[in-house]
């Protein structure tokens, strides 16, 4: 008779079981390319606005050095620093609701398509342990945007969100583990490299999202 | 052959009794809908497997209360712990020996 199929057969089902019941399994590979796509976008506006404004700013400062020696005052450089923060500030959310809103809508499809509820035990699991590392994130590099330190954001939203997504390796498909471990790695390396943040931040959240979507997509999806 | 038949549990037969137990021994509680859209199963079919359940001690139910609505969770007992993994022991000495 065939009872090893039979026997098989019923580990996979209980392994299955499971899984289904502990892990979040419907995030889908395309959500990371979405996100990935997103980032990549906002990172060329924002490029835009820091090379733009950092050249105008660098030469209205030369010719106010020419007219009257010495004479910037602190004022002009935090206003035009907020300027430019609000409007970076602007591409960030925008960016972030766009990579957000396709990133659900891609898994939204995929756990109807597998008829897995989407919102449940784990999902819930998922999002509180996606939330705790980003809010403290959050909260810490709104505090150093607030004291000035603009080099070190790019490095923080790296190894924050690396940290975030290492911690939600366990309540949904684990290779989410070796994405965090780039993110977190982009970031250390980034430390070393102040200046090229909008770079990291480019190759973290851009390139690397799609590169781990399309490898997941790859092994889970493509059928 | 015989031997190791005898130890595959007659009362895990069900794939619906399975998912329970599997389950159940990856969360510390589950509650009826949690299960039923799991297994997509029917309320009373899985009342009456989770009822055979209970009373053979594998698995603890805990009423309760979220507003006004009843919920009922559902927990393994170390028996049913147990017992569970008997079954995937046997499960696999089956598939060893018909190798």
């Amino acid at each position: 008779m065939d009872s090893q199929t039979q026997s098989l057969n019923t580990l996979k089902d209980i392994k299955q079981m499971m899984e289904r019941s502990s892990r979040f399994i419907s995030l889908s590979g395309l959500s990371g390319v979405a996100a990935g796509v997103c980032a990549l976008i906002g990172a060329w506006f924002a490029y835009d606005v820091i090379y733009g404004s950092r050249v105008s700013f660098s030469t209205g400062h030369a010719r106010y050095r020419g007219d009257k020696l010495n004479d910037v005052t602190p004022t002009d450089a935090v206003s035009l620093t907020e300027f430019m923060g609000s409007k970076l500030f602007f591409i960030a959310v925008a960016t972030f609701i766009a990579a957000l809103v396709l990133a659900f809508l891609f898994t939204y499809l995929r756990s109807r398509k597998n008829n897995t509820p989407l919102w449940g035990v784990t999902a819930r699991r998922l999002m509180i342990n996606v939330a705790l590392p980003m809010m403290v994130g959050g909260i810490f590099l709104w505090k150093m945007i607030q004291a000035g330190i603009f080099g070190l954001i790019a490095p923080g939203c790296l190894i924050f969100y690396g940290l975030a997504l290492v911690n939600a390796s366990k309540y949904t498909l684990q290779e989410i583990r070796f994405l965090g471990y780039g993110q977190i790695l982009l970031g250390l390396v980034n430390l070393w490299f102040i200046g090229y943040g909008i770079h990291f931040w480019a190759l973290g959240f851009g390139v690397l999202h799609i590169i781990y979507g399309i490898v997941m997509w790859w092994k889970y999806e493509k059928a | 052959m015989k031997n190791i038949i005898e130890h595959l549990n007659k009362l895990f037969d069900s794939r619906l009794r399975l998912g329970i137990m599997s389950a159940l021994m990856v969360n510390e509680e589950v509650n009826f809908n949690e299960l039923k859209e799991l297994m997509q199963a029917t309320d009373g079919n899985l009342a009456s497997h989770i009822k055979a359940l209970e009373e053979v001690g594998f698995i603890k139910v805990q009423k309760g209360f979220v507003g006004r609505k009843t919920n009922t969770t559902y927990s393994v007992t170390k028996s049913g712990e147990k017992a569970f993994k008997a079954h995937l022991d046997a499960l696999e000495k089956m598939i060893r020996s018909t190798k």
